[in-house]
C-alpha cells in the first residue's frame, strides 16, 4: 500500500505542524486516565442524546453511534478560504449544468459532454424539462467530499447532490469537543458552526415560490426507521419546522397541504430527505409508501419548492464527475480552483487499457452507486477479486470509472493502542440560495481501521471534530 | 400542529404516566401483601384484573403469585402494560416526534428507556422492589417537570397534558376499583385501616387526607378524597378538570361534542356528593367513569389526532 501520505499533525521532518502545536502541548500534559474518562462521558452523552443510526435488519432498539474521535482535525483559516472559494465556484458551475441539462443543453451541443452520458443516465428526469425553479437553483445542499493527495493538495473526490447526510454530526461534535475539552478552546479561536440550521432556514426561504411571503418549510423524512432519522428530526427541530413523512401531506386544489390537528395547512417548500425516486408514486416508483401522490404536479406548476430539486442527481454521478472541471469553464469562464482526482473513464478504450493493466494499483468504481459498494481497491485486493472486476470492466466498460490509489491524509487518532494516524476526508455542506454559503469545516470521517482507506460508516468510519482555525500563530 | 406528531406526543405522556401508575399499584399490592391476613395472592390477582390483565397473565403463568405478577407487570414486553412497555413506548414516540418536544424532554425519556432496559429479575426483590417502584414514579415526575418547564405553551404542549390527566383519571378509578374486585381478598375489619391507608399511599395522598381530615381513615373519606376533592391532584376531578380545560384549549371545528361530554363528566364530579354515589355503589360509578373515560380517548382521537 502506499505510504506516502500526508501527515495532517506532523511534517516530514518530524516536526510538529504550526497550527497543531498548541493541541500537541496540550496532549502532551494532560494523564491518559483523564483522556479515557472522557471518552467515556463522549459515548454516554452520545447515547443519552440518542446520535445514534439505526441498523437495518436489526433487533428493535438496536441503534448504533457513529464512533466519535475526541482528536480534532485543524485547517488554518488560509488553507479554509481556498477551499471555500474554490467549492463555491463548483456548486455554482454543477447548479449551471442541471439548469442546462433541463433547459437548452447547451453543453451537449457544444460537445463538452456525451449526450448519453446525461440522457441515459439513470438520475436523469425527463420530467423535469422547461420546468423553472427559484433563483435556477438546483442543489441548494450540497455535500461534496474532499480529500488531500500525498502532496497535501486538496481535491474533491465526490459531489453529493443528492440528499448528502452528516451535518448533524458536525454540529454535535463541536458541542461534545466544546463539553469536554472546554479549555481547548481558550487556546484555539475555532470557527463556530452552531449558526448552520439558521443559515439553512434562510436559504430554504430564499428559494420559495415567487408569491410566497412567509412561507411554510417542512423536513420530508422516511420515518424513524430511516438510518438518517436523527439528523432530519435534528435540523427540523433546530429549525423550528414541522418535520413531515408523506402520509402527514395530501395534494389538493393543486396545491400541497399537511394534515394538522386544525385541519390542512398549506406547504410551500420542502426539504426532502427521501429520494427522488419515492417521492410521488403517480409519477416514480408506484409502490412507494413515503411520497405524495400528486406532488409533482404540484412541483411543476411551481407551486412548491423541492430541496433538492428533482433530478439533480444526473450531476454527481461518477459518469459524470471527471467532466466537472470542465462544465467550471464551461458556464463560468474561470479555471477549477480545486482539482479532481484523476480519473480514467473506462468507456474510452485508451484509458480502459491503462485501466485493465494497472487494476492491482487502482480504485475502481461503478458508476450509479454510493456508499464504498461495488468499488475495487487494488492493492488491497485479492487476485481472485482483480480477475472479477477485470470481467465485469470488460463486460460494461462505461458502467466504470477508476482513480489511482490516494494516499488519503493521515490525523492522529484515538485507537486501541493509543494514538495513532488514521486516513481522513471531509465533507463541507454548501447551501445554495439567493447566494452560496458553506459553514466552516465540515464533517470529517475517518478510517478507524489501521491502513483502511474506507470512511464511510457502514463500513467502519468514524468522525472527528472539524476546526478552522482564524490564526493559529496566536494560538 | 401535525395531527401525526400531536398523536405521538399524547401516547409519550399517557405511556408515561401509565409507567407510573402500574409502580404505584405493583407498589401498593405489595404492601397489603404484607399484612398478616390469608388470601394474599388475591391482592395479586385483583392488582391484575383490575387492569383487565388477569385473563392474558392466567394463560402465560397460571396461578397468581408475586414474583409473577411482579415480572409480569413489570418486565414482559408481552403485556402492553407492563412498566418496561410502557417505557419503550413512551421512548419510541419521543422518538417519532423529538423534533416538536424539547431536548431535555427526549433526553430524558431516552435515558429511562436506557436504564429500565438494564433492570432484571434479580433486582425486582425484597426491598429493592420498593426502590425500583419509586426510581419509576421519579423519572415519570422528572419528565413531567422537565416538560412542564421547558416546552412552549403550545399545542404540543397541551396535547401532552391531555395524554397525562386522562391516562390519570383512568388509573386512579382502576386504583381505587381494585378494593370491590371479585379477586380481593374478604375485608377484614382489622385489615381495613391498613388497605385503605396503602391505597391513599399509593397514590401519594396519605398525607395529604390528614391534614385534609384530621380524623381516622374511612373509606367514605378516602373515595370522597379520590373522586370529588378538586385540590387532591390525582383525583378524578382534578383530572377531568384538566382534560375539560386542555379541550378547550385545543378544540377545533370537530370537537365541540367531545368537549361537551367532558364538561358533563367534569361537571357531575364538581356538582356531586358522595353519599349518593356510595348509595348507588361506588363500583357502579368507577365502572361507568371508565367507560366515559375510554369514549372521551376515542373521540380524541378521532377529532385530532388520525383525521
Amino acid at each position: 500500500m502506499n505510504t506516502a501520505f500526508y501527515d495532517e499533525m506532523t511534517a516530514a521532518d518530524g516536526q510538529t505542524r504550526e497550527h497543531y502545536q498548541a493541541f500537541q502541548n496540550w496532549l502532551s500534559i494532560i494523564p491518559p486516565q483523564y483522556i479515557a474518562q472522557k471518552r467515556t462521558e463522549a459515548d454516554s452523552a452520545f447515547h443519552r442524546v440518542g446520535i445514534t443510526f439505526a441498523v437495518y435488519g436489526e433487533d428493535r432498539g438496536q441503534e448504533r453511534m457513529i464512533p466519535f474521535d475526541i482528536i480534532p482535525r485543524i485547517i488554518p483559516a488560509g488553507e479554509w478560504s481556498k477551499i471555500e472559494t474554490g467549492l463555491t465556484q463548483r456548486v455554482r458551475a454543477l447548479n449551471a449544468f442541471i439548469h442546462d441539462v433541463y433547459h437548452e443543453h447547451r453543453i451537449v451541443k457544444a460537445g463538452v459532454i456525451p449526450a448519453e452520458h446525461i440522457f441515459g443516465n439513470a438520475q436523469y428526469r425527463p420530467e423535469m424539462q422547461d420546468i423553472n425553479v427559484p433563483m435556477n437553483v438546483y442543489t441548494h445542499i450540497a455535500g461534496i467530499d474532499i480529500v488531500r493527495d500525498g502532496a497535501g493538495e486538496y481535491c474533491v473526490l465526490e459531489d453529493n447532490l443528492r440528499v448528502p447526510s452528516g451535518v448533524s454530526y458536525m454540529l454535535e461534535n463541536r458541542k461534545m469537543m466544546i463539553r469536554l475539552f472546554p479549555e481547548l478552546f481558550g487556546r484555539y479561536p475555532v470557527e463556530p458552526v452552531d449558526h448552520y440550521p439558521d443559515m439553512l432556514l434562510d436559504n430554504l426561504r430564499s428559494v420559495a415560490p415567487n408569491n410566497v411571503d412567509d412561507p411554510v418549510i417542512v423536513v420530508l423524512t422516511p420515518g424513524a426507521a430511516n438510518s438518517a432519522y436523527f439528523e432530519h428530526a435534528f435540523l427540523a427541530q433546530q429549525m423550528g419546522v414541522e418535520l413531515v413523512e408523506g402520509r402527514d401531506l395530501f395534494v389538493h386544489d393543486k396545491t400541497l397541504f399537511m394534515r394538522t390537528t386544525r385541519g390542512p395547512q398549506r406547504v410551500d417548500v420542502i426539504y426532502r430527505r427521501i429520494d427522488d425516486d419515492f417521492l410521488d408514486p403517480l409519477a416514480f416508483r408506484a409502490d412507494s409508501m413515503l411520497g405524495i401522490p400528486g406532488l409533482l404536479s404540484v412541483y411543476r406548476a411551481g407551486r412548491v419548492t423541492l430541496a433538492n430539486a428533482i433530478g439533480g442527481g444526473v450531476a454527481d454521478d461518477k459518469s459524470i464527475y471527471p467532466f466537472v472541471p470542465d462544465m467550471i469553464k464551461f458556464y463560468l469562464g474561470e479555471e477549477p480552483l480545486i482539482a479532481n482526482v484523476q480519473t480514467f473513464q473506462c468507456r474510452r478504450a485508451a484509458e480502459r487499457d491503462h485501466v485493465l493493466a494497472h487494476l492491482k494499483d487502482l480504485v475502481v468504481k461503478e458508476t450509479h452507486n454510493s456508499g464504498g459498494y461495488g468499488m475495487l481497491i487494488g492493492p488491497a485486493a485479492t487476485k481472485a477479486e482483480i480477475e472479477e472486476f477485470r470481467t465485469r470492466i470488460l463486460a460494461d466498460p462505461a458502467r466504470y470509472i477508476a482513480q489511482p490509489t490516494l494516499a488519503l491524509s493521515a490525523c492522529p487518532t484515538y485507537v486501541d493502542a493509543g494514538i495513532a494516524p488514521r486516513h481522513i476526508d471531509l465533507r463541507p455542506f454548501v447551501l445554495s440560495g439567493r447566494d452560496v454559503r458553506i459553514a466552516p469545516g465540515g464533517l470529517t470521517r475517518v478510517a478507524l481501521r489501521a491502513g483502511s482507506l474506507v470512511v464511510n460508516s457502514s463500513q467502519g468510519g468514524g468522525t472527528k471534530d472539524t476546526w478552522v482555525v482564524r490564526d493559529p500563530a496566536a494560538a | 400542529m401535525l395531527s401525526r406528531t400531536a398523536d405521538s406526543v399524547y401516547w409519550m405522556s399517557r405511556y408515561t404516566e401509565r409507567a407510573e401508575n402500574v409502580a404505584r399499584l405493583l407498589d401498593v399490592t405489595y404492601r397489603m401483601s404484607l399484612l398478616p391476613t390469608t388470601g394474599v395472592s388475591g391482592y395479586w390477582g385483583a392488582a391484575l384484573s383490575a387492569n383487565g390483565l388477569d385473563e392474558a397473565y392466567q394463560k402465560k403463568y397460571g396461578a397468581f403469585s408475586a414474583p409473577n405478577v411482579v415480572r409480569y407487570m413489570v418486565l414482559d414486553e408481552d403485556n402492553p402494560s407492563s412498566i418496561r412497555t410502557c417505557l419503550r413506548s413512551a421512548r419510541e414516540n419521543a422518538h417519532a416526534v423529538r423534533g416538536a418536544i424539547t431536548s431535555e424532554s427526549w433526553e430524558t425519556l431516552n435515558a429511562t428507556w436506557l436504564e429500565m432496559r438494564k433492570v432484571t429479575t434479580s433486582q425486582l426483590q425484597g426491598a429493592a422492589l420498593s426502590e425500583f417502584f419509586d426510581w419509576v414514579k421519579f423519572r415519570s415526575h422528572l419528565s413531567r417537570g422537565v416538560t412542564f418547564g421547558t416546552s412552549l405553551r403550545d399545542e404540543a404542549f397541551y396535547f401532552n397534558r391531555l395524554g397525562t390527566f386522562l391516562e390519570r383519571a383512568d388509573n386512579t378509578a382502576r386504583m381505587l376499583d381494585v378494593k370491590y374486585d371479585p379477586l380481593a381478598p374478604e375485608p377484614s375489619p382489622g385489615n381495613e385501616y391498613y388497605e385503605w391507608g396503602a391505597l391513599l399511599r399509593s397514590v401519594s395522598a396519605f398525607e395529604i387526607y390528614r391534614r385534609v381530615y384530621r380524623d381516622v381513615i374511612t373509606p367514605e373519606r378516602v373515595a370522597e378524597l379520590l373522586v370529588l376533592r378538586a385540590d387532591m391532584p390525582r383525583s378524578l376531578r382534578a383530572c377531568m378538570e384538566e382534560v375539560h380545560a386542555t379541550l378547550k384549549i385545543i378544540a377545533n371545528s370537530q370537537s365541540a361534542e367531545t368537549e361537551r361530554r367532558a364538561g358533563e363528566l367534569h361537571a357531575e364530579l364538581h356538582f356531586g356528593r358522595i353519599d349518593t354515589i356510595l348509595a348507588s355503589g361506588l363500583h357502579e360509578m368507577l365502572t361507568d367513569f371508565l367507560g366515559r373515560t375510554a369514549d372521551l380517548g376515542n373521540r380524541i382521537s378521532a377529532d385530532f389526532l388520525v383525521p
